[in-house]
């Protein structure tokens, strides 16, 4: 299996009044081409700090990113994010939030009529077009999330990172994201990382599960395969008893191995929703 | 339903609806507000007579429109006797030029207040090309912001009145020429106005600029932008609903500025019309100077409520409530 994203190991530091505070220690992961991996941990582990320094958004204390043997070095398109909560530009439409990003990837590569065509495509995958001259203060939360991923696909990233993509939105409108994105990803077969707090979700899309250890100093706890055949389906999929082994896989990793039982005191800078969250397992 | 029921809910509604709340409660405002005024008003006498009532500023009005089309006459006329005056001589002598001399007689109150409104605009226009520019930059770049900061608090509460003597002082002796292009009148006032008006915008777009979102700045990390690109797509956008505020903010205190500048430094426009007024001290000179003040207040309203609507025809956030 060739690598093709590896993160080595990555710790970072962050400066606090009472001194640094490590968020990570020495996280270890190979990701190989076309591959789709969820991170997973409890509110706080730094899964999305992990999510930042691969998109150049943090940079590590010590160890780096390699995309395709080159060092990562700041952000770039090649590593697109879609963001927790869409990041559309409110005063452009949806539209126009696509083509800044096309017009900046391929200004000098393709023609106009070209980069029209591109946009359009990409609207066109996750069944956009229809709102294309909406603005996102018009559609609903869903819709800017599926602009937020035709931003971020139009830039036909080497690998794309989804940062609790469905996190926001209500659980029947994530279901339908999630169909649509393997809907997509088997026709594009991009490399993917993908956060999220949903055992569910991680099991029906990943190829593999990589399941992080508590904070503060988190790392890789353990890496599960999924091996189940694509295109899955989550109707049948829910009785079957691989799937049933592998949502329980994860779920005791979550709430036996790193259960949380002294309540979050300093959460990490990465992640503002540990506020005022109680965990006593 | 039938018709007529339908057309007769809807005209009911409307009543409801349309009417009182946007007409009647305003209009019974105005009237409450009148009759107080004039009740009040005959009560206070002063050494000119009695404080103008609503009725006599009324009148006042219809004289400055009287004195303002007397005034036009007048100088049709003149400009007409010396048409004929040169084509008199140009008879008796071909070679003769006759030389139009132009009339100089006095400004009335509606020259006035043409005055005033394109002062007014000139020193906001400019103020506003300084303070969205300056307000960009110490809104993007921190060093700057905390380089010019002490400058900007301690030049923000400084009244028009003191900047007056400065600014007309530096304007005679810089501004030297046969043939100027602005009386020095013009630019001392709008000068004046300039300097106190640009803060409140050079100050909200700095905190427009600086607020833009942690996500937004992301998106444009990851696309990788170029500045200017950057600045805007990104910054200017996100910074227009504050800097907006800061535009209606520096216009309403461009033009009390303004009044105030030319009543001191009796420069032509509202405010030299209200202090003539004043020093004229005719029975007439109250009832006149309440027309100026009401004036004063209608053209404030008006401009804010230009500012309001470009306001809303640029800003992109339809849902911000905007007063």
């Amino acid at each position: 299996m060739a690598t093709h994203l590896d993160i080595s190991q990555v710790s970072i530091e962050f400066p606090t009044p009472k001194g640094p505070f490590k968020a990570l220690d020495g996280v270890n992961l190979k990701i190989a081409k076309g591959e789709f991996v969820s991170l997973i941990g409890h509110s706080g582990c730094g899964k999305s700090t992990v999510l930042n320094i691969v998109a150049g958004l943090y940079d590590a204390t010590a160890g780096g990113v390699l995309l395709d043997g080159r060092e990562v070095k700041g952000p770039g398109p090649e590593r697109a994010v879609v963001f927790q909560n869409h990041s559309l530009l409110p005063w452009l439409s949806a539209y126009e939030n696509v083509e800044l990003a096309v017009k900046q990837v391929f200004r000098k590569t393709k023609t106009k009529k070209e980069m029209h065509d591109w946009i359009m495509h990409n609207l066109e995958l996750v069944h956009m077009t229809h709102a294309a001259d909406k603005r996102p203060d018009e559609i609903s939360g869903g819709m800017k999330q599926r602009v937020g991923i035709a931003r971020a696909l139009a830039m036909e990233p080497s690998v794309l990172l989804m940062d609790e993509p469905f996190g926001a939105l209500d659980a029947l409108t994530r279901a339908h994201l999630q169909d649509s994105l393997m809907e997509i990803q088997k026709d594009l077969n991009n490399t993917v990382i993908m956060i999220t707090h949903d055992v569910d979700e991680a099991v029906l899309l990943s190829d593999r599960i990589v399941m992080m250890t508590n904070g503060p100093a988190a790392t890789v706890g353990e890496i599960l395969h999924v091996d189940l055949e694509r295109p899955r389906d989550r109707l049948s999929l829910a009785n079957d008893p691989k799937y049933v082994d592998y949502r329980a896989q994860v779920l005791t990793f979550l709430y036996e191995k790193q259960r949380k039982v002294e309540p979050i005191s300093s959460p990490a800078p990465s992640n503002k929703k540990t506020k005022g969250k109680v965990v006593n397992g | 339903m039938t018709l007529s029921n339908l057309s007769k809910a809807s005209l009911k509604d409307w009543l409801s609806t349309f009417t009182i709340k946007k007409a009647l409660f305003p209009v019974i405002g105005v009237l409450v507000f009148l009759a107080l005024w004039q009740v009040g008003a005959s009560r206070v006498d002063t050494s000119l007579g009695t404080f103008p009532g609503p009725v006599v500023v009324y009148e006042q009005w219809n004289s400055l429109i009287d004195d303002h089309q007397r005034e036009r006459t007048k100088e049709s006329q003149f400009y007409e006797r010396q048409e004929k005056r040169i084509e008199a001589r140009q008879a008796k002598d071909p070679s003769y030029v006759g030389k139009i001399r132009s009339y100089t007689g006095k400004p009335t109150f509606f020259d006035q207040i043409f005055t005033s409104l394109y002062t007014v605009l000139a020193g906001f226009g400019l103020a506003t090309l300084i303070a969205i520019p300056v307000g960009i930059l110490i809104g993007l770049n921190s060093s700057v912001y905390s380089a010019l900061n002490p400058v900007i608090q301690v030049f923000k509460p400084v009244s028009p009145l003191a900047w007056l003597p400065l600014v007309t002082m530096v304007v005679s002796a810089s501004y030297v020429s046969d043939d100027p292009m602005f009386s020095k009148s013009f630019l001392t006032s709008m000068f004046t106005v300039t300097l106190c008006c640009m803060w409140p915008t050079l100050i909200n777009t700095a905190v427009g600029v600086a607020a833009v979102e942690k996500d937004l700045l992301n998106v444009s990390k990851v696309l990788r932008l170029g500045w200017v690109t950057h600045v805007i797509k990104i910054v200017i956008p996100s910074a227009i609903p504050l800097m907006f505020t800061g535009l209606r903010l520096s216009l309403g205190i461009a033009w009390m500025v303004l009044i105030a500048a030319e009543m001191l430094a009796q420069n032509p426009g509202l405010g030299k019309f209200v202090w003539d007024e004043f020093q004229n001290g005719s029975s007439n000179s109250l009832g006149r100077i309440m027309v100026a003040v009401l004036m004063i207040g209608f053209i404030g309203f008006v401009l804010d409520r230009l500012m309001l609507t470009v306001q809303r025809y640029v800003s992109w956030d339809k849902t911000q409530v905007l007063r």
